[in-house]
Formats: C-alpha cells, sequence, structure tokens
C-alpha cells in the first residue's frame, strides 16, 4: 500500500578555484561551507546556520536493499572529518568527496521540494559572496550546478522517494527502470559532446542527459563506478519495518523549475503506482542500459526501444502510457499519498509537456533544460557559423550552470518560475512546515548551543544535569508544525522540551 | 499503442465543450506570447553574450575538471 511520498534532492556542485596553481576541491568545498556558517554566524546576520555538526549514528550507505552486500560491491565511505552542518530550515550542507553537497530538508510535495531546490541554489550563491569575500586579491570560487565536467567525471543530483516496506523490490526496479529511462526527455539538463569510453567528445554533438553515459548496470550499490539506474542502498533514514527509501542515482540536476517538479512530481506518482500495483506488468523496457544511452543521444526523440512483450515504443509513447496510468491512479486512490492536490498540477503539466515534445519541442524554452540550453547553443552557433566540436559551444553549456548572478547563462533566458523569489529567501532558514524538518529547524533555531548534534532521524541534545538525550524522530511524517508548533512556543527551555516528550 | 493512445487524445479533444474551447485558444495564446518572449531574451542574450562569457572558452573548457563524487 502507498505511504506518503517524503521527498528530498541531495545536490553535488562542480566547483573551481580559480587564482591558485594547484586547486584542492576538497580544501576549496569546506571553505566555501565555512565561510557561509561563518557570515551566517555573524550578529544580525539571522538564522540559517548554526554551529551544530552532522550525527553519523545512523548512516550505513553499505547495507543493500536486497539483503546481502555483494563482495566486489564498493559501498561509499563516509567522510566523518570534514564540514557537516545542518541548517535552521533542516537541510544538510556539507562536503562529500571533492564537491559541496546540499540536501535538502524532508518535504511533502513536489512544490515545496521546488522550493528547497531553489532555496540551496541560493545558499551556495550566498556561500560564493562570503567565500570571496576573504579569500585574497584574484581568487574566486565559482559554483556549478550540472553533473559532469565533460571529461568521464561526473557528480550526482540524487533524489530520494520514502516507500512502503512491504512492497516487492522487484517490482519498483521495473518499473521505476522505465520510468526513469523514458522521463529524461523532460528531465535532462542537456550537454554538449558524449563522455563515453572509445569515443571521441565529439562524436555525440549534443545529448538530452548529462548523466545517461555513466549508467553501466541496471541494480547495484555503487554510486561512483559502475553506476547501475537503480541503486540499491537501503537506509531508510525512517523506522525500517514500515519503510523504504529508494535513493535515485540517475537524475540530472536542473535548472529549470518545471523540470524539477516534474522529475520529482511524476517519479512520486509511479512510486506509488507501483506500491498499489496498478501499473501494467507487460511496460518494461527491454535492455535498458542501451536505452538510456540511446534516448540521451536521441533529440528528434522518434527512436524506439523495446518493451519485454515485444512492442516497439518511442519515450514519449511509454510516458503517455504511465501518465495515462496515474490518471487513473488520481481518480481511484486520490492525491493524498502524492503530495495533496499539488499532484493534479504534476499530472496536468505532465501531459502539457508531453504534447508539445511531440507538436513543438522548442516551446518548452524555460520549462525543460535540454531544450533551453539547445536553443542557446543552436543560437549562438549559428550566429557564429560555428563548427560543432568548437569548444565555445561546450563553454555556453558549463557557463549554462554558472550558479554566479552575473554570469548565470541559465538566469538570462526568462525561465518559468513556479515558486515566488521571497518564499525562496525565506526557505534558506525556515524549514518546511509539513515534514520532521520542522521540529529539526526549529529546534536549531531556538537552541543552536544546546543541541549538540543532529540527523535525519533523531536530534542530541544537551540537557542540563543529565547525560546527553538523543530524540529519535523515526517518522518523517511526526514532528510537523500542527504537531509541535504549541509545544516549541511554551516550552522556555531545552530541559523543559525534554521534560515534556518524555512525558 | 501510440495509435491508439493518439485516435484516444484527439477523442478527448473532439469533445471538449465549448468553455474548454476557448480555455484552449488562451492557453495557445499565452503560450505564444511567451514563445515570443523567450525568444526576444535569447537574441537579446546572443546580442550582449560576449560581456558574459569566459574570455578565454577554450581555456575555461579544458581547466573545468571535477573529482567524480557520490
Amino acid at each position: 500500500m502507498a505511504v506518503p511520498k517524503t521527498l528530498g534532492i541531495e545536490t553535488e556542485f562542480g566547483i573551481v578555484h580559480r587564482g591558485v596553481d594547484e586547486p584542492n576541491p576538497i580544501s576549496a568545498s569546506s571553505l566555501l561551507i565555512n565561510a557561509y556558517l561563518g557570515r551566517r554566524a555573524e550578529p544580525g546576520v539571522g538564522p540559517g546556520a548554526p554551529r551544530v555538526g552532522w550525527d553519523f549514528i545512523d548512516e550505513t550507505p553499505s547495507i543493500d536493499v536486497r539483503g546481502f552486500t555483494p563482495l566486489d560491491a564498493m559501498a561509499p565511505e563516509i567522510e566523518t572529518h570534514l564540514v557537516n552542518a545542518v541548517l535552521t530550515n533542516g537541510a544538510r550542507y556539507y562536503v562529500d568527496h571533492a564537491h559541496p553537497e546540499l540536501s535538502t530538508p524532508e518535504c511533502a510535495d513536489p512544490m515545496t521540494l521546488v522550493l528547497q531546490d531553489r532555496a540551496a541554489e541560493h545558499i551556495l550563491v550566498e556561500s560564493m559572496e562570503a567565500a570571496n569575500e576573504v579569500l585574497p586579491e584574484g581568487q574566486e570560487l565559482i559554483v556549478y550546478k550540472n553533473n559532469s565536467d565533460g571529461k568521464g567525471n561526473s557528480y550526482g543530483c540524487h533524489e530520494n522517494y520514502l516507500m512502503d516496506r512491504a512492497t516487492p523490490f522487484g517490482r519498483i526496479v521495473q518499473h521505476a527502470t522505465t520510468h526513469f529511462v523514458t522521463r529524461q526527455i523532460f528531465t535532462g539538463a542537456g550537454k554538449v559532446g558524449c563522455e563515453l569510453p572509445f569515443k571521441n567528445r565529439f562524436d555525440v554533438p549534443f545529448q538530452i542527459s548529462q548523466r545517461a553515459d555513466f549508467f553501466e548496470e541496471e541494480v547495484g550499490l555503487e554510486t561512483t563506478l559502475k553506476r547501475p539506474i537503480i541503486n540499491t542502498r537501503d537506509e531508510p533514514h525512517a523506522d525500517p519495518i514500515r519503510y523504504r527509501r529508494l535513493h535515485v542515482i540517475v537524475g540530472d540536476a536542473n535548472m529549470c523549475e518545471v523540470a524539477t517538479f516534474l522529475k520529482i512530481g511524476t517519479t512520486a506518482l509511479v512510486l506509488a503506482m507501483v506500491e498499489e500495483d496498478c501499473l501494467d506488468p507487460s511496460l518494461a523496457v527491454r535492455d535498458p542500459v542501451r536505452a538510456m544511452q540511446a534516448v540521451s543521444r536521441d533529440t528528434s526523440l522518434a527512436g524506439t526501444m523495446e518493451l519485454a512483450d515485444g512492442r516497439r515504443a518511442t519515450a514519449i509513447e511509454v510516458q503517455w502510457e504511465l501518465l495515462e496510468s496515474a490518471r487513473k491512479y488520481l481518480s481511484e486512490y486520490g492525491h493524498e499519498m502524492v503530495g495533496g492536490p499539488v499532484a493534479g498540477q504534476v499530472a496536468d503539466r505532465w501531459e502539457s509537456v508531453l504534447t508539445d515534445l511531440e507538436a513543438d519541442p522548442d516551446s518548452l524554452a524555460g520549462q525543460v533544460d535540454w531544450i533551453t540550453k539547445r536553443r542557446l547553443i543552436d543560437g549562438f552557433r549559428d550566429r557564429h557559423a560555428l563548427q560543432s566540436d568548437d569548444l565555445r559551444l561546450a563553454a555556453l553549456d558549463l557557463q549554462y550552470h554558472d550558479l554566479r548572478p552575473g554570469r548565470s547563462l541559465f538566469a538570462r533566458l526568462g525561465a518559468e518560475t513556479l515558486v515566488d523569489a521571497d518564499e525562496v529567501r525565506r526557505a534558506t532558514e525556515e524549514p518546511p512546515t509539513d515534514t520532521r524538518a520542522y521540529f529539526r529547524g526549529r529546534c536549531l533555531s531556538l537552541w543552536p548551543e544546546r543541541i549538540v548534534a543532529a540527523n535525519w532521524d533523531s536530534m542530541v541534545f544537551d540537557v542540563e544535569g543529565e547525560a546527553l538525550r538523543r530524540v529519535p524522530m523515526m517518522d518523517p511524517r511526526r514532528g510537523t508544525k500542527d504537531h509541535v508548533a504549541t509545544l516549541l512556543e511554551t516550552c522556555d527551555t531545552v530541559d523543559e522540551l525534554i521534560d515534556r516528550l518524555s512525558s | 499503442m501510440a495509435e491508439r493512445e493518439r485516435r484516444q487524445r484527439d477523442t478527448d479533444i473532439g469533445t471538449g465543450s465549448d468553455d474548454e474551447v476557448v480555455a484552449d485558444v488562451a492557453t495557445s495564446s499565452r503560450a505564444a506570447e511567451h514563445g515570443e518572449r523567450l525568444k526576444h531574451e535569447l537574441d537579446d542574450l546572443l546580442d550582449e553574450i560576449d560581456e558574459v562569457l569566459e574570455t578565454n572558452a577554450e581555456e575555461f573548457v579544458k581547466s573545468y575538471i571535477q573529482k567524480g563524487g557520490e
């Protein structure tokens, strides 16, 4: 049975340190985040980033959802010594490998997640400003919201969806794979060139997805090499008896709000349908790894893939079939498990985008990243009569994702917005109200000096005259404003809070 | 599969009420306006892009090297 789709996005950003001979991305990322934390700690700047560290007690990224850990699996290692902060909006902001990474707080619907995804960009922009104030003259940190350097190195934008533990994993694999292969046509962020071994970069002048080149397996635990379409990390950050968290690693980081909205909203719908077992079992892609790359390279959108029952279908046709099922799901089961009334907006936008992809793809500039980017690149190429392997086009591709407001090409292309700029600013400090992120974020605002550490499913408080007290938050839908706002408002101290929570 | 669905959608459109038709027209003219606006913005950007672009594109692309992540 479907459970409410609690949602989140983790983005690893590209980082460049200009003006030094041997840039070190790890120290650059630390400097970037520390500069933000430092600025936020100044009097009068307001909340946002108390000096509270991450608590690693529940981190088990090497546990495989299939109940075993393959001997040759390269499980991700946890780096506990690098900067790792929790923000008052409930987000986690840290250095992961050689990148700054921001994980949004848990959100209860795709529109709130769009808001938090934009807030994450604002936090990175403010981080750059703060870092560049303290760097010596001639040095600069620059952050990119993309997923590859064009030379075979990729970094992720992962999505998280809370699911019912009782749903058979094989069923998730089948239908999620079908969706991931075909949703690229509206989630792809676009890329100049390709990054496959034994291929020249410009054998593919332009493709739909940043990430499709990097997927080599159908199912697995890895995230850094031999990447699988379905990642099996079993780390629910919630009650493991009731929940699993599907950790999705195939997606591109999106600049267009509409693309983020659809990426999250359609996937939440597909997963709820998997939980209710109401998808057509014959809808499965026969060779998904190859189909994934083929869809990404087919900007005509006309190519077909073979389905398990022998039919051939285009990615658009598969998406129409999923949408048709989603409409039926919404009329039969309602929108309660998929974000409330916003789910209806997801279905409507899904339909209008598929319609335009068939009739007039260029009209989706400002909604779909690969189309927005392609118009820019084609326009520039035509104006200057360039060859398709001209590095200026690859430069445009990179600069599309530059987060500096004065340099971002995306920011100048007039993309459609779904969330209000003032709300985005507020969301850099304030948590969503309808998940446990509310409790985490509000406690961090109210009593930062009394919180020893925090993570997704618990917080550790320093209680007067006692050992440290851990408050578990195993249900992502408890600790909401409705549940705890009155409690938090009427507690004067942490000690009183802990007393009342225990009674 | 495609034929069946497309026919289904055509039928849906054909049976829409007059209100829906009016709404469709309004939507498509809004979409056209939006399209025009985007085109102007792209033209403007292409006009002024040299001021924004990285000065040495080749060097910029070659030096943009990241470590794999995740």
